[in-house]
This record gives C-alpha cells, sequence and structure tokens, in this order.
C-alpha cells in the first residue's frame, strides 16, 4: 500500500490567539484517516456508536434472560404464521430478514450507479430500497399488533418469563425506528439523485457542503448498518 | 474470484488517488460482485431460519447460529460497506472497539448465572 502521509506541517506556524488558536491547532494536520473523506469517516464513527446503543440493547436483553428463573417464551411458536392450518414457526421473522436483505443489495448497486453518475438507475434502485424498507416496517407494525392482541405488554406476557416484552418492543422498535429513519433519508436522496443535484454539485440545504455522488454511499453505510444489527437480532432475539 | 478481482481493482483505485489525499475514494466495482453477494445473504439465511426449522438444539444450534451471522455480517461490512477496501487505519478504528463488547459481554454473563443462582437459593418454594 503507498503510504499518502502528507509532509509535516512545520511546528512553528503562527496560530491566532485564544479558544482560536485551540481550534486551529486541534482542526490542523491531525487526519488519521488520510484518504477517506470527510463525511464517511463522520458516518463511520456515528454507525460505531449506534454499534454500541445496540450491543448495550442486546447485552442487557441477554442478561434478564439468562437470569430469570422463568422459562422464556418459545419464540418459534410466537412468532410462526398460520397457512392453510399448518403453524410455520419464524416465518414472518424470515420473510422480514429476506425483505430486508435484499433492500440491502438493492442499495449497494445504487451507491455502484451512483459513482457511475447513471442518474436514472440510481435513484430508481433508492426507491426500490426504501420500498422494501417500508415493507420491513410494515410486516413489523403487523407483528406489534399480532403480539399486543395477543396480550403482550412491557411488563407481562400469557408465555412465560416478563422479561419477554420489554426486550422485544425495545429492542425490535429500536430498529425499526432506524428503518424507518432509513427510508425518510432514502426518499430525500433519491429526490436529490433525480433533480441532478449530485451532477451540478449543488449544496445541500442543511450542511451548505457540495453535493456529491459520495452522499449515496454514506447513505448506503446507514442503510446496510440497519440490516446489519437486524442479522443480530435475527441471531440472538429470534433463534436462540 | 469475483471478490479477488475486486480486491485488485480496489486497491488500483487506491493507488490511483493516493497522491490527493484527501480525495474521497470512489468505490467502483462490478455490479456481479453485488449479486453474488446477495445470493450468499440469502443462502446463509435460509440456513439460519432452518436451523430453527428442523428445531436444532444444543451446542450445534449455537454453533450454527453464529457462525451463519458472523458469516452474514462479514459479508455486509466487508462488501456491501466497502470495509474491504478501506484503509487499514479506519478499518481497525471501526471494528477493534465493538470487539471491546465481548469483555462486558462475559461480565454481563458472570452476572447474570451469579443473578440467576441467588433468585433459586432465595425465592424459590420452600420443599
Amino acid at each position: 500500500m503507498v503510504d499518502t502521509t502528507p509532509e509535516h506541517a512545520p511546528h512553528t506556524a503562527s496560530r491566532p490567539p485564544g479558544l482560536r488558536g485551540i481550534a486551529a491547532d486541534w482542526a490542523s494536520d491531525q487526519r488519521a484517516f488520510k484518504n477517506v473523506s470527510w463525511g464517511k469517516a463522520m458516518i463511520w464513527i456515528f454507525l460505531l456508536s449506534d454499534t454500541f446503543i445496540f450491543g448495550c440493547f442486546l447485552l442487557g436483553y441477554m442478561t434478564v434472560r439468562m437470569s430469570t428463573t422463568v422459562p422464556w417464551p418459545n419464540t418459534a411458536e410466537i412468532f410462526a404464521l398460520h397457512i392453510g392450518g399448518h403453524s410455520v414457526p419464524l416465518l414472518l421473522i424470515a420473510i422480514m430478514t429476506f425483505v430486508l436483505i435484499s433492500s440491502s443489495g438493492t442499495m449497494a448497486m445504487a451507491v455502484n450507479f451512483g459513482y457511475r453518475k447513471d442518474r436514472r438507475k440510481t435513484a430508481a434502485l433508492m426507491l426500490a430500497t426504501a420500498a422494501l424498507g417500508a415493507t420491513f416496517v410494515g410486516m413489523q407494525a403487523f407483528e406489534w399488533t399480532e403480539l399486543i392482541m395477543k396480550g403482550v405488554r412491557p411488563w407481562a406476557n400469557p408465555f412465560g418469563a416478563a422479561q419477554f416484552g420489554p426486550a422485544f418492543f425495545m429492542i425490535t422498535g429500536f430498529h425499526g425506528t432506524h428503518v424507518t429513519i432509513g427510508v425518510i433519508f432514502l426518499l430525500i436522496i433519491a429526490r436529490k439523485v433525480l433533480r441532478g443535484d449530485f451532477d451540478r454539485g449543488t449544496p445541500g440545504f442543511f450542511t451548505s457542503r457540495r453535493g456529491r455522488y459520495e452522499n449515496v454511499e454514506i447513505m448506503g453505510l446507514y442503510w446496510h448498518f440497519v440490516d446489519l444489527v437486524w442479522v443480530f437480532i435475527f441471531a440472538f432475539f429470534y433463534l436462540w | 474470484m469475483a471478490q479477488a478481482e475486486a480486491q485488485d481493482q480496489g486497491l488500483q483505485a487506491q493507488v490511483a488517488h493516493a497522491p490527493t489525499a484527501a480525495h474521497a475514494d470512489e468505490q467502483q466495482h462490478p455490479i456481479k460482485l453485488y449479486l453474488v453477494v446477495w445470493g450468499w445473504l440469502f443462502i446463509l439465511s435460509t440456513c439460519s431460519y432452518l436451523v430453527d426449522y428442523f428445531n436444532l438444539q444444543g451446542y450445534l444450534r449455537w454453533a450454527l447460529i453464529v457462525t451463519l451471522m458472523l458469516l452474514k455480517a462479514g459479508l455486509i461490512v466487508a462488501i456491501f460497506m466497502h470495509m474491504a477496501w478501506e484503509r487499514l487505519a479506519l478499518a481497525y478504528a471501526i471494528l477493534v472497539p465493538p470487539l471491546l463488547m465481548m469483555v462486558f459481554l462475559v461480565i454481563m454473563a458472570l452476572e447474570s448465572d451469579y443473578t440467576w443462582l441467588t433468585r433459586i437459593l432465595s425465592f424459590s418454594p420452600v420443599q
């Protein structure tokens, strides 16, 4: 790998006095991620902090599940779908998993077409991603409704350990919120792509930074992260 | 094979962009790569669903669930999120901290075992 470390800046460079000097010192020549753009570095840092949030949720869930003396509800039965008189275990969750993975696939391709500056294909794939994301949230709303009808509450449920309710609502609720926010941002970015903002470099309304197709990749990183979290939730919450 | 090819291309892209350190590293890989990964994610998800469908239990279940989960997570992070082509400094900065949560996991597992034992000893019905 080629070393791209820039020449060291002269330490004798004059700094403005006071707080501005402090800011200048902290902000100058201190790049750790040399060829990574500002936007990408920041989304990765954000995703890292989000990893800790979901990590703590899953750890909390593990703790209450391992420490309860009451049997844990059987998720395979609770999340089963009844089709033609047969009860297929976890079917709804499996379909949700496939929907989310598919949305990740379309998003990855949207990023690819974005860097090829293919406006229409990028926007179309992003809209497909948003549609799949909305489908996922819809199925989750259905799942929540089912469980609430069956009497699952954050403080009790008819199937076993009371801790099942809060763990379920908190973890899937937080994840569903992430998906919902992702869908909203997908629609916003797709509109910008379609309008040609990233071809012209139109400054963003909020950030005033010139629009670039890299924004599509940053959106993609967030979306793949949401899918990634679901992989862990699927394994630990539904399959355990 | 597609992955190896794409990696070569990614490295070339990095070399090409190296002089302009501040420039974003534009990721450019063949679409086929994403379709292959997508297919694998489907296969792996189906496998982890089948673990539950066939009602495997015990250590086998755990080994399969965790292995399939890590394979899926690895594919998403490495290929879809392009971590395989990022600079090592960034990859380590992002991927190492979550690993430290394993320590937290061990602590909480010990703690919950202790809590469980205390509950059994103190709150179980008198025999």
